[in-house]
Order: C-alpha cells, then sequence, then structure tokens
C-alpha cells in the first residue's frame, strides 16, 4: 500500500502544468494560483482605475460636464468596492500564495484545492458586481462605505446583487485566510521556527487572522440590510425601532481592520525589501513583529474614529480618540525601523528599492494625517472632506498599491526567470511618483479649505487644485499601462535572471532556480 | 554606463523627494499666514471653539512636521551617505533594545501632550447645556429646515443657483453651489442650540466657519452649539453623501447683531400670518401656473427635472404621467402626503396650501399636460382634512 503511494507521489513530482485552459481552471498549484490572483486585480485595478478617471474627469472643472450626479455617485461607489475588494485584496492573496510556500519551504498551500475555488469565486463576484452598472435604476450609488439608510430604503434594486457579491467575495477572502494560516501553522520547513520566519509570512499570518475575524462581521452587516429590504425587519430604519448608526458601528468594526489588512503585507513587502537593497539585515525584527501584532490588535478598538460626528457620547469620543492616537506608537516603530535598517547600509536604487522608499515616506505622510485625524475636535472640521480622501489614498495609493509594485519588481524574476528592464522599471516609478503625488496632495488642500467628498460639482474656489489633482491622476493611470508592458516584456523577452537574483537577498526563495520549478521544497529544505 | 544613470536617479530621488517635502511645508506655512482667503488651509473661525479648533489642528501639523523632518533628514542622510557607489560597506548591528524603548518612549509623551487640549476642546464642544436660542434643523434630500422651536418660525433653505449655471450655459457665480434662497439667520454673542436630525437618509450639517459638523441622523436628534463672535454671512455644505444631489445642498447663516435678529424675526412672523391668509383667496388660473412654476423649480425639479420628464425609474417624470393627468386627488394625494419607502417626500408640512395648490396646479397643465383643471388652496385644506 505504502509502495504505491510512494510511487504516486513520485510520479506527481515529475509532472508539470496540465496543458490548455485545463490548467488554470482546475490547478491546485500555488504558483499558478498566484499568477491568477495578480492577473485578476491587475484587470480589476485597470476597470476601478477607469472609474477614478472618469470622477476626475467630471471633477477637472466646476460644473456639471460629463454625467448625472447620480452616476458620479455610482462611479464612486464602483471605484472603492473594485480596488480595495478587487484591486488590492486579491493581490495581497497571490504575493501570499507565490511565496508564502517558496518562503516557509513548503510544496504548496496546505488546503490547494480549497486554494483553487477561493480564486474561482472573484471573477463572478466581480462579474456580478460590474453587471450591475447595466442595470435599470443602475449600479451601487452610495458610497464603498454603503451607509443605512441609503443603502436600504433609498438604494436602487442592485443592491441586492451588491450584496450577493460581498458575500462572495467575503467567502473568497475567508478561505484564502484559513489557507495561509494552515500552511504557515503546519508546513513550515524542520528549523524555521516562528521567529525566523520573513517578515512578509509574519505580516500575512497576522492579516489573515484579521480577514477571520472581520470578515464574518461584514457578511453580517449586508445580511442585515438583505433583511431589511427584503423581509421587513427593522435593523436600520428608526421608525421600525431599528437605529442607522448601528449600521456604522457594525460597519467599521470590520472596516477599520479592513484598512490594517491592505496595509500589513505591504509592510511585510518592504520589510523583506529594504534590508536587501541596503546589504543590511533587518533592524528590530523583533519589534517589527511585535508593532505589527499590536496594530492589529488595537484595530478592533478604534473603529468608532470613522463616526466621531454621528453624536456618539463624551466618552465614547475620548475613548477612540485616545485609542487611535496610540497607533501612531508601532507605525512610529516601523518607521523608524526600516530607516535604522537603512542607516550604516550599501544602499543601491533599484526598482523596488525605490518604491520601498517612497511607501516609507509617503505612508508615513499618509500616518500623519491620521494622527491628525484622530483628534476628535479637529476631526469635526476634517471628517468627510478631501482632507480624508487624501490621506487614505496617501495610505492606500503609495502604500499598498506601491508595496504591490515593489513586490513585483523584486520577485518577478524568481517567478518568470527573467530580468525586468531597470530603466523603464525606474521610468514607471518616476511617473508614478510624480503623478500620484500631484493627484493626492492638493487634495489636503481642498478638504481643509472646505471641499466635502463624493460632490460631482464645487464651489470655485476650489478649482485650481482639482485641475491639478485631475492631471495628476490621468499621469498615474496612463503610466500603468507602462508597468503593463514592462511586465509582459519581462516575461516574453527578459534577461535570464540568476537563481540568487539579487545580490544580498535572504531567504530559502532564492535557494531555489529561477524561474521557480513548478513543483519547489518537495523534499523540505533544513533551516539552520 | 549603468553605474551612471544609477547614480543621476539617485541624486534625483534625494533632491526631488526633499524638495516636495520642502515646498509643501512652505505652502501650508504660506497659506496660513497670510492668504487664508485662497484656501489652502483650515479656516480659524468665527467662534471661540473654532478658534481653539484650528490651533488643535496647527499644533498637531506642526509636530507631524518636526517629527517628518528629523525621520526623513536621518533617511536621506543614509540613502546620500551610505550608498554602495561610494564603497559604504554595510554595518552589522541589528537590534537595540534601548534604541526601541526611546522611540516608544518619545512618541507616547508627545500624544500625551496631544491628548491634553484635544480633550478640553470636546468637552467644551460637547456642553450644549444654557444656551440662549433653540434651532432644529432638518435634512431633507436635498434640502435644510430650519425650526426656531421657541419662536414659531420655520423655513426651507434650498439652493439657489440656477441651473444653467450648473449646466455651464452661464457664468457661474462669486458663491456658486454656496448660495441659498432663504439663510438661516442668527444673533451674534448667544449660545445658539442646534437641534439635528433629518427627515430620510443622513445628511452632515457642516459649517467650517463655526467648526460645527453634526450628523442629521433619521429618528434621532443630535446636539451641538455655536456662539458666533462677529457679524458675517458664512457658508457651508452637507457632508454626508445622502443621494443624487449631495453636492448641491448648502448651507447659508447669516450672523447679525440682535436688534436685526429680532427685527427679521418679526418680520418672518408677519410673512407667515400674511400666507396664511393667502389661502382664503381665490386664485386665478393664471396666478397659479406663474406660482406653481416657481415653487415647482425650487421643490420638485431637482428630481422631476424642469422639462418634467424626471431620472426614471428612481425619479419618474410627470410629463403625460397616469398621476398627472389623471384623477385629480389622486394627484393631490402623493404631493401632499408622499410615497412610504421612495424618495418622494410629504409636502403636507414643507409647503403651504397656496404653493402646493398652485404646484399642483402646474403639473398639470405644463409640459402638454393640458388638463384645463385647476386645483385651490381649499381642496389642498380639504384633503389634508380627510
Amino acid at each position: 500500500m505504502s509502495a504505491v503511494v510512494e510511487n504516486e507521489l513520485k510520479e506527481d513530482n515529475h509532472h508539470g502544468p496540465a496543458a490548455g485552459i485545463g490548467r488554470w481552471l482546475f490547478t491546485t498549484n500555488h504558483k499558478d494560483i498566484g499568477s491568477m490572483y495578480l492577473w485578476f486585480s491587475f484587470a480589476m485595478f485597470l476597470v476601478g482605475g477607469c472609474m477614478a478617471l472618469t470622477i476626475r474627469a467630471e471633477l477637472f472643472q466646476p460644473g456639471l460636464q460629463m454625467m448625472e450626479p447620480g452616476f458620479f455617485n455610482q462611479m464612486t461607489t464602483m471605484h472603492g468596492l473594485i480596488m480595495v475588494f478587487g484591486a488590492v485584496m486579491p493581490a495581497f492573496v497571490g504575493l501570499a500564495n507565490w511565496l508564502i510556500p517558496m518562503m516557509i519551504g513548503a510544496p504548496d498551500m496546505a488546503l490547494p484545492r480549497m486554494n483553487n475555488w477561493s480564486f474561482w469565486i472573484l471573477p463572478f463576484a466581480f462579474t456580478m458586481l460590474l453587471s450591475t452598472l447595466f442595470m435599470e435604476g443602475g449600479a451601487p450609488n452610495f458610497g464603498w462605505t454603503f451607509y443605512a439608510p441609503l443603502s436600504t430604503t433609498y438604494a436602487p434594486p442592485s443592491v441586492t446583487f451588491f450584496i450577493f457579491g460581498v458575500h462572495m467575495m467575503g467567502v473568497s477572502s475567508i478561505m484564502g485566510a484559513i489557507n495561509v494560516i494552515a500552511t504557515i501553522l503546519n508546513m513550515r520547513a524542520p528549523g524555521m521556527s516562528y521567529m525566523k520566519m520573513p517578515l512578509f509570512v509574519w505580516t500575512w499570518l497576522i492579516t489573515a487572522f484579521l480577514l477571520i475575524a472581520v470578515m464574518p462581521v461584514l457578511a453580517g452587516v449586508v445580511t442585515m440590510m438583505l433583511m431589511d429590504i427584503h423581509f421587513g425587519t427593522s435593523f436600520f430604519n428608526a421608525a421600525g425601532g431599528g437605529d442607522p448608526v448601528l449600521f456604522q458601528h457594525v460597519f467599521w468594526f470590520f472596516g477599520h481592520p479592513e484598512v490594517y489588512i491592505m496595509i500589513l503585507p505591504a509592510f511585510g513587502v518592504v520589510s523583506q525589501i529594504i534590508p536587501t537593497f541596503s546589504r543590511k539585515k533587518l533592524f528590530g525584527y523583533h519589534s517589527m513583529v511585535w508593532a505589527t501584532s499590536s496594530i492589529a490588535l488595537l484595530s478592533f478598538l478604534v473603529w468608532a474614529h470613522h463616526m466621531f460626528t454621528v453624536g456618539i457620547p463624551l466618552m465614547g469620543e475620548l475613548f477612540f480618540m485616545y485609542a487611535t492616537m496610540l497607533i501612531a506608537v508601532p507605525t512610529g516603530v516601523k518607521v523608524f525601523n526600516w530607516v535604522a535598517t537603512m542607516f550604516k547600509g550599501s544602499i543601491t536604487f533599484e526598482t523596488p528599492m525605490l518604491f520601498s522608499i517612497a511607501f516609507v515616506i509617503l505612508f508615513s505622510i499618509g500616518g500623519f494625517s491620521g494622527l491628525m485625524l484622530a483628534i476628535a475636535p479637529s476631526d469635526f472640521q476634517y471628517h468627510d472632506t478631501y482632507f480624508v480622501v487624501a490621506h487614505f489614498h496617501y495610505v492606500l495609493v503609495p502604500g499598498a498599491i506601491f508595496g504591490i509594485f515593489a513586490a513585483v519588481y523584486y520577485w518577478l524574476p524568481k517567478w518568470c526567470g527573467n530580468m525586468y528592464s531597470e530603466t523603464l522599471g525606474k521610468a514607471h516609478f518616476w511617473l508614478s511618483f510624480v503623478g500620484m503625488n500631484l493627484a493626492f496632495f492638493p487634495m489636503h488642500f481642498l478638504g481643509l479649505a472646505g471641499m466635502p467628498r463624493r460632490i460631482p460639482d464645487y464651489a470655485l474656489q476650489f478649482a485650481d487644485f482639482n485641475w491639478i489633482s485631475s492631471i495628476g491622476a490621468f499621469m498615474f493611470g496612463f503610466t500603468q499601462l507602462l508597468f503593463l508592458y514592462i511586465v509582459i516584456h519581462t516575461i516574453r523577452s527578459g534577461k535570464k535572471a540568476t537563481a540568487a537574483v539579487w545580490e544580498s537577498a535572504e531567504g530559502l526563495e532564492w535557494t531555489i532556480p529561477s524561474p521557480a520549478p513548478y513543483h519547489t521544497f518537495t523534499t523540505p529544505p533544513e533551516v539552520k | 554606463m549603468r553605474m551612471l544613470r544609477l547614480v543621476g536617479f539617485r541624486s534625483a530621488t534625494f533632491l526631488w523627494t526633499r524638495l516636495r517635502w520642502v515646498i509643501s511645508v512652505f505652502l501650508l506655512v504660506f497659506v496660513s499666514s497670510s492668504h487664508a482667503e485662497y484656501g489652502v488651509n483650515m479656516t480659524p473661525g468665527v467662534t471661540d471653539i473654532s478658534q481653539s479648533v484650528y490651533s488643535l489642528h496647527m499644533i498637531i501639523f506642526w509636530i507631524c512636521v518636526v517629527i517628518g523632518i528629523v525621520v526623513f533628514s536621518v533617511m536621506f542622510w543614509s540613502m546620500f551617505k551610505y550608498r554602495k557607489s561610494q564603497g559604504a560597506v554595510p554595518a552589522k548591528f541589528h537590534e537595540s533594545t534601548t534604541v526601541e524603548v526611546i522611540w516608544t518612549l518619545i512618541p507616547i509623551i508627545i500624544l500625551v501632550a496631544m491628548a491634553v487640549p484635544a480633550t478640553s476642546t470636546l468637552k467644551e464642544m460637547y456642553d450644549v447645556t444654557e444656551s440662549d436660542i433653540d434651532i432644529k434643523i432638518t435634512g431633507y434630500q436635498w434640502k435644510w429646515q430650519y425650526e426656531y422651536i421657541n419662536d414659531d418660525v420655520s423655513f426651507f433653505s434650498n439652493l439657489s443657483t440656477p441651473q444653467d449655471q450648473i449646466n455651464n450655459e452661464a457664468t457661474k457665480g462669486e458663491h456658486y453651489l454656496l448660495e441659498v434662497d432663504e439663510p438661516l439667520v442668527i444673533p451674534i454673542n448667544k449660545k445658539i442650540r442646534f437641534l439635528v436630525t433629518a427627515n430620510d437618509v443622513i445628511h452632515s450639517w457642516w459649517v467650517p466657519a463655526f467648526a460645527v459638523k453634526k450628523d442629521a441622523i433619521p429618528g434621532f436628534i443630535n446636539e451641538a452649539w455655536t456662539k458666533v463672535n462677529e457679524p458675517g454671512i458664512y457658508r457651508g455644505q452637507c457632508a454626508e453623501l445622502c443621494g443624487k444631489d449631495h453636492g448641491f445642498m448648502p448651507i447659508v447663516v447669516k450672523a447679525v447683531e440682535e436688534p436685526e435678529y429680532q427685527a427679521w424675526l418679526a418680520a418672518k412672523q408677519e410673512k407667515a400670518k400674511a400666507e396664511a391668509l393667502l389661502s382664503s383667496q381665490v386664485w386665478s388660473m393664471e396666478d397659479l401656473m406663474t406660482k406653481g412654476e416657481a415653487v415647482y423649480n425650487t421643490n420638485c425639479a431637482a428630481c422631476h427635472q424642469q422639462n418634467g420628464e424626471g431620472i426614471p425609474p428612481a425619479f419618474p417624470g410627470l410629463k403625460g404621467s397616469a398621476i398627472a393627468v389623471g384623477p385629480v386627488e389622486a394627484h393631490i394625494d402623493i404631493v401632499v402626503n408622499g410615497k412610504p419607502g421612495s424618495a418622494m417626500q410629504a409636502f403636507a408640512a414643507q409647503l403651504s396650501d397656496v404653493d402646493l395648490a398652485a404646484v399642483i396646479t402646474y403639473e398639470r397643465n405644463a409640459w402638454g399636460n393640458n388638463t384645463g383643471e385647476s386645483v385651490s388652496p381649499q381642496d389642498i385644506a380639504n384633503a389634508k382634512g380627510n
């Protein structure tokens, strides 16, 4: 009996990918699934980006030029939903799939068949979400935060499809998170203790716990909406004894950890890249793990800082203000550690490093505005203005998205075996950097000067900065086509990369050949 | 060649990133001191509270600037000094508990120092006791209602920017999108308490010059207060996404001296009495149509559109619709009582009987709906009576 099993295993070790479309439909290989996640998220990034450019085109000048206000609201809503759930989250799951097994010396993810399923739910969920654009009454138009009762009593009929879509995304995320946890807990190579794991693995482990904790809460809140809309309950309807503010409490109990879900893996990526190009070990590994865990724990205690204006009692207001300010401490520790890693290193500036350095600086700026937003009395002036829009785009674009770009440039040679063009990579970086700052920096001024968010038209004193912002947005948006070209060009015809790829990269993934074979670490490596 | 290119890029990184930071700091400083009206920084406002909020904002801003300069200087200096191309050899250290403790403690101290003034300002903002005047503010899709609950005065405040300015068919005025037909009027140096609620979805009442932003939540009443130091006209906007015309429901507050306020209040009460008398008059079709068109454009056109074609399916057209050309009783009913669960509000309490009669008459005879029927204020009163 055992001989048969061994034989089969041996067979398995030798077979490569299946031929044709079946390879992608039925694959259980973490590398294939990782690639599909990454391509899918890039497609969604372009779709969500087109919506962003539609918004910026309308806001280029005061007055209504291109669309009805109702359609504008559909664009802001869909842009947010698609970027959060379709672009950023799947991209990190894609990176997790590719990298976690290779980093901990495992042959694959722990639950490969579930891995396939959690990916293949996504195209259906997003096809359904996007199809609402063509429905009578239009797509969801109540903002990505979908506050009741605008999203219940006053919602377009397509809200039901939106709810079902969110459920599907939630199922996919939860399965992905279970898989990450099961893999990291059970499949580390001998000698790979927790405190030897690369930081990317650590940050993903913590992210996965956050996902499992909060995605069911999101599922709960949309189900309550569904009940209110179709089954006559009144969770969020004051006329029936409910409370619209309850919606916000439940939503932000999901929503705040969600923003850390979108940034913690990027912290991990940057913590891998900065030491490599500084040719020096990461400073304060232990404190990095400690800081990431504290950020994750605190993220459950700060949700109402999104709701300072809803009229929560003074004591509540004070508690959430203090708790939120506290998050600055572990976040600061991380930034200081990255800088200390660069200090007295031997630094070069390849594309992944440029994106990582920009990440540290620009994410810090987003952190500063976050600290300002935490001060409840001032938040009354910032809340729901462009200052908030500037803040979260500074943590998401040069935070999450630059983190993803850095990761792709850093590991692409390992994935496809070819080196990208450093010149084109740097061009991509500089154009993105300038475009992104032009698009989002003026939004700080707009918000402080009093421009509310989510409006299709604005008073004349806001015209100049909106104009600049739109130019920057188009610059950033079109630059991403260059990124697509760079990746395709690298896969097809880049120079061959070595196994180590980088001069001083450390970690198990650099011990295997480039491109990484279809099956890696079928025999676990020994970690000293 | 490759080295050369790398050097070029590196110094460019250094210069540009630092330059950008310097520019942005410079802009904020420059603007906060001399060009406040250009709108790059928060307004210090015209109340004691708004001034404390402004100084909190500036303190935390400068703390962030100083931290940023320190951290980024070390970073840029490292990038400059420890370049591999300059032969830098990496050091071996990678841990120091002392350093970690220091840079955990220092931020905590700074944060505690920040929390103290923030707490006292917040406490003041929450003290709504001992008000001189109470005003109930109700958010509607997409207008504000103000009720002076002790003085029997109540009115709606609608956007007054003409549609053709919004559609770029006319030159935009100075206060484009920040002007209303009837502003809220309050006396200076009096503590005004606002009771904020909403009729349909969540809105948020925001006047930057007062540092007051409070969500208007259907079914609940929030409290806020202000005490304005200087007479003037202060403008704000709805700050919570509330549907299609969220960007088109501004707030205008006129703060005046006490005598002027009393005069305004008396005039307002007189006018209400006069309007009550109007409903007992007999109205000609022509007068109803003229008045009706004005009422329609202010209250109905946002959804049903000026041409009566609406934006189906959310906002049905009235041109040739079953209700507008069908039995008059059903038409009066839907305008007076609204349609629950839809954006169609009950206008019984929003418009006078004359206005209701006029607008219904207008809807039944405009855009080719030539029913020839007119509705009198008495018809409305009768329908309400039932």
